[in-house]
């Protein structure tokens, strides 16, 4: 199972690529913004970061690079794909997600850990961290109020499309934890199918105990594991 | 050629903080009266298309494939012709 991190500029690819690359120790390649094929790849990621320099809106021009309409395709055919931060702006520009993003509520960029409750435990992303368990992560973001409406909402609700809520230490969705005003303090959501994920706050950051902490190393860790329970017939990989 | 004038502006009910700031701003120059304020962005565009039907067409196709987020965003816009 190949990785692949799309490059666009003003993006922290080297982050994500890193942690594959040095972190994991599995194959990972660059992807190119002006990429018209996309082969031998199984998970792509789109990183965190300012592509473009977030003219526009957050994710906005990325979202229409030649390398987006592949990836769609790629999603479209079951390929994992992955949009942390700026990433997550921009499937939901793309469509790949539903919704769209505001400017934070308070008006200032964020950047500190936050809590995160498990919402999904069941998708490619998140198979190795415990339904409802309590984790943390970084965020930096001023983007990153998630907007859908109320019948969106339902529907993400009922389909366990909401993978990750913002919470307090004790896993209390409460608004006082919601650091930029999302709608049901939402942090992360997936498609119907589960194979694309968009997330705000950033796993690659937090993916070495050296970093503060490694709950994010179990993100990247959950691909494996459902690439392997996917390839060898339902057997569980151990570490 | 025409000239198209875009106005981009957040719909109804879509949290605006740039607006929210901007207006506590003037209250706080003491600009008691100012009831709302409401930003927006403004695109110009300059198209070399011979005539107004698919000029206009070309707008909206613009707007709607990368201008506006029209999950959260509204627009309207003025098409004016233009010498070369």
């Amino acid at each position: 199972m190949k990785f692949g991190v799309v490059f666009f500029p003003g993006a922290n690819a080297a982050d994500c690529f890193y942690v594959i690359d040095q972190v994991i120790g599995h194959p990972v390649s660059s992807i190119q913004p002006e990429e018209r094929e996309l082969v031998g790849f199984d998970c792509v990621i789109l990183p965190g970061g300012f592509s473009y320099g977030d003219y526009l809106r957050a994710g906005a021009l990325a979202g229409a690079a030649p390398v987006v309409e592949q990836i769609a395709d790629f999603a479209e055919q079951g390929g994992l794909v992955l949009g942390i931060g700026n990433g997550f702006q921009i499937l939901l520009n793309a469509g790949l997600l539903p919704g769209a993003m505001r400017k934070n509520e308070n008006f200032r960029f964020c950047c500190r850990d936050v809590f995160l409750r498990v919402e999904n435990s069941r998708t490619p992303f998140t198979n190795r961290y415990h339904q409802g368990e309590v984790i943390k992560y970084p965020i930096a973001h001023g983007e990153g109020n998630y907007y859908v409406d109320a019948d969106g909402l339902a529907q993400l609700e009922q389909n366990g499309q909401v993978v990750f809520r913002y919470c307090n230490e004790d896993g209390e969705l409460i608004p006082a934890a919601n650091p930029d005003g999302s709608v049901g303090n939402i942090a992360g959501i997936c498609n119907v199918k589960g194979n694309v994920l968009g997330l705000m706050p950033h796993p690659e950051r937090c993916s070495e105990e050296i970093l503060g902490n490694a709950y994010g190393l179990r993100l990247f860790l959950s691909v494996l594991d459902w690439w392997g329970i996917h390839t060898q017939e339902g057997v569980m990989t151990d570490e | 050629m025409f000239e198209a004038a875009v106005y981009v502006t957040l719909k109804k009910g879509i949290l605006d903080p740039e607006g929210k700031a901007v207006k506590n701003s003037l209250r706080s120059l003491g600009y008691e009266q100012v009831e709302e304020v409401k930003s927006g962005k403004l695109f110009l565009l300059k198209l070399k298309t011979q005539d107004r039907k698919t000029a206009e067409e070309e707008v909206r196709q613009i707007c709607e494939k990368l201008l506006v987020n029209k999950v959260l965003e509204d627009y309207t816009f003025e098409l004016r012709e233009v010498g070369r």
